[in-house]
């Protein structure tokens, strides 16, 4: 993985010292809130509704085991024992107060980490898919083209002020587990007919109130045009996006109302201005970026492991957790372990200290020190040996973390809500809680098969819930707490925004509102291979509708 | 009341702002409008005597303007808040797409936090009016980083580090 060398090590130091200047101009006065704001914003403070919030960036969501641990001495030293996994692979501590965050960034640096951009109105944390690196079905690796985004994006003078935030993720394989198509730039890594790297260039995708697919803006760009094509994007939205409404505001607004075809041609055009300027990528620079993303020493293995078979034959609890949350490696003998973090009752994506550093552990001593965090809020073993799957198993029971249920009904995202969240107008965490409670039985939830449910906790869709197979969004109606439902989103490649179902259901009737759902679900599929959203696609909404308000009258 | 800073140090600014239906003195170095500018082109264009710039409002395109930017001696932009970044483009373009050598000034809410990337997208001078701002120019404490991982519109900056992008102040 990717190492600072002197110069990053000096940037994030003097980035760190720069923000405690401002932190102590601050509370001196000498900076109003006013204009603290951007500044807090972009080095990952927010005011929530009970304290500072500190947004730390993990970066295409890859870390080793001493940065975990550092993660896991942060929530204990100045936050409640716990952090919170975010659905943009960050981690966000929900306590520290304003006077630490300087010594908690100065801790951060000392591992070669950060919380530059990971919020304000700039370009965000770069994401990428979190089986980076490991999966069976990969191009290429995109965190070489991830982290040369990150540097290109740190403190960028231009784009420091956008209308809005700006976020973008890179995926090297046909199968998007990175929500690409949701992103104001989705790069998805291709070859070209020649054989060369490159990448299609997706624009004006995103969540939100106004929740829109990317759209295809260049379905090739070269390699080493990778960042004099994504800086056109950037400035064409600089000058051009709307500044008169936040709520207009995202390039997706900027594609909505100008035209993708108008603005393909302004972008194009900066395009060829710089193109061959400053930015364009010399080979050797991009090779030794790459280097950083070698793969580990796998050994030779088979890929039938005797170990694993006699495991799982004389343990029922294991094959489960082995069939949901062990995924396919490219190299054979070896496996991507995905630890849900949504053990029944527990607040999707969060993590207390002790667990961190069991985390921290079992990527030390079984997948070559490298842990992954997902935007679906869980953590990933990316290069464990079959062999070691029962080791790592146990030990995951052993700390609470065994939950084997990856990508079904109650591997929830939810955003953190009105538990935590200023802009929340309702909980999203005690609801996730309540399905996941309903749902508990395994051999139900594994009845059921692949459904992704999403809960957002307001209209700023955090928790993906326009992606969600079932998507829930939590609003106020009237000082009362109202669920929305949605059905049919996905995340995926076979990316699509999920249809209201009808009136929202009130917290009480939420969970019951899901199991119609998934009971009317259960009894039209064709068969126990017809996923929730295959067979939403085949029967529409028109079944579950009549399942949960009664029959249409004619 | 505002102040300019231009090379390392404030001093007196020669060129007067024409506001709205004001009269164009002769002689004098002045800065209008671009609607000003585009009502009495010509006639601004062939003044005999005196320097002419012009200031754009942040959501006034440059388009205008580049046909004519050898005729102007300034151009003044507006950046309302400090959250309006759109001024940064336009500095980087006046400086990269049309190689424009003139003044490049920032004006409105100038903040001693946006001072290093203003610099480093081409803007050359600053019309100050927030107190702290101008303490920190005058005591050369500029908060802005020396490293940077973009190379700029300005001179003066040195590779750094291993790779094609990175720059030292």
């Amino acid at each position: 993985m990717y190492r600072y060398d002197e110069f990053d090590r000096e940037f994030v130091t003097s980035r760190v010292a720069q923000f405690r200047d401002q932190v102590e101009r601050r509370v001196s006065g000498e900076l109003s809130e006013d204009n603290f704001k951007p500044i807090r914003l972009q080095n990952g403070v927010y005011l929530q509704l009970h304290a500072y919030m500190l947004r730390v960036a993990i970066p295409y969501g890859t870390l080793n085991s001493r940065q975990m641990r550092m993660l896991a001495h942060i929530a204990r030293t100045y936050d409640r024992d716990y952090g919170h996994f975010t659905t943009r692979q960050n981690i966000q501590f929900n306590w520290p107060k304003l006077t630490d965050i300087p010594d908690i960034l100065e801790d951060l640096a000392s591992v070669e980490m950060h919380a530059i951009q990971t919020s304000g109105n700039c370009i965000r944390n770069v994401t990428a898919d979190h089986f980076a690196g490991a999966s069976s079905d990969e191009i290429a690796d995109p965190r070489p083209y991830a982290e040369i985004l990150r540097q290109w994006s740190s403190n960028h003078p231009e784009f420091a002020f956008l209308p809005r935030k700006f976020k973008i993720a890179v995926i090297g394989a046909p199968h998007d587990r990175a929500a690409m198509q949701f992103h104001d730039i989705g790069l998805e890594m291709r070859r070209n007919a020649a054989g060369n790297l490159g990448v299609a260039v997706y624009i004006g995708g995103g969540l939100g109130r106004t929740p829109m697919v990317g759209k295809l803006v260049n379905d090739f760009v070269a390699e080493e045009d990778l960042l004099s094509y994504v800086e056109a994007i950037l400035r064409v939205y600089n000058m051009n996006g709307r500044r008169d409404n936040k709520y207009k505001a995202r390039i997706k607004i900027l594609v909505h109302e100008t035209g993708l075809d108008e603005l393909k041609q302004s972008i194009d055009a900066e395009f060829e201005r710089i193109r061959d300027g400053v930015l364009k990528l010399p080979d050797a620079d991009v090779r030794s970026i790459e280097a950083y993303f070698a793969a580990p020493k796998f050994e030779l293995l088979s890929d039938r492991s005797s170990l694993l078979e006699a495991a799982k034959a004389d343990d029922k609890s294991f094959t489960r957790w082995v069939d949901r949350n062990v995924s396919a490696h490219k190299q054979s003998g070896y496996g991507i372990v995905t630890v849900a973090l949504k053990s029944t009752g527990e607040a999707p994506g969060d993590a207390s200290a002790s667990q961190m550093d069991v985390l921290a552990r079992l990527g030390e001593q079984y997948s070559f020190d490298e842990l992954r965090i997902s935007h679906e809020q869980n953590v990933i073993l990316p290069h464990v040996r079959l062999d070691d799957l029962k080791a790592v198993y146990d030990d995951l029971v052993a700390n609470g973390m065994a939950a084997p249920n990856a990508g079904l009904i109650t591997d929830i995202i939810a955003c953190p809500g009105l538990d935590y969240c200023a802009l929340a107008t309702a909980r999203s965490i005690p609801v996730a809680q309540e399905i996941g409670e309903r749902f508990a039985d395994l051999d139900r939830q594994n009845e059921i098969g692949d459904l992704k449910l999403k809960i957002s906790g307001c209209i700023n869709a955090c928790g993906h819930h326009h992606v969600g197979h079932i998507g829930i969004l939590g609003v106020d109606r009237r000082g009362e707490e109202l669920y929305q439902v949605t059905l049919g989103g996905s995340g995926d490649e076979h990316a699509a925004i999920g249809e209201i179902v009808g009136r929202g259901f009130s917290k009480d009737e939420i969970s019951g509102a899901v199991e119609t759902i998934v009971d009317t679900y259960l009894a039209k599929r064709l068969a126990d291979d017809e996923s929730f959203l295959d067979a939403y696609r085949r029967i529409g909404a028109a079944p579950f509708k009549e399942a949960l308000y009664g029959p249409v009258a004619a | 009341m505002s102040y300019l800073y231009k090379d390392g140090a404030f001093q007196s600014d020669k060129w007067l702002t024409i506001d709205g239906d004001q009269p164009v003195p002769e002689g004098e170095d002045v800065i209008v409008s671009l609607t000003l500018f585009e009502e009495h082109q010509h006639a601004l264009l062939t003044r005999n005597s005196g320097r002419l710039g012009v200031h754009l409002e942040a959501a006034e395109q440059l388009d205008a303007i580049v046909p004519h930017l050898d005729k102007f001696d300034v151009v003044s932009l507006d950046f309302p808040t400090f959250a309006d970044g759109r001024a940064f483009s336009k500095a980087r373009w006046l400086r990269d797409q049309h190689g424009y050598a003139g003044e490049v000034r920032a004006v409105g809410d100038v903040r001693i936090d946006q001072v290093s990337h203003m610099k480093r997208c081409g803007i050359d001078a600053l019309l100050v009016t927030h107190q702290q701002t101008i303490d920190s120019l005058t005591d050369i404490k500029d908060p802005g980083l020396q490293l940077y991982y973009q190379p700029s519109a300005i001179d003066g900056e040195t590779k750094a580090g291993g790779r094609a992008w990175a720059r030292r102040a």
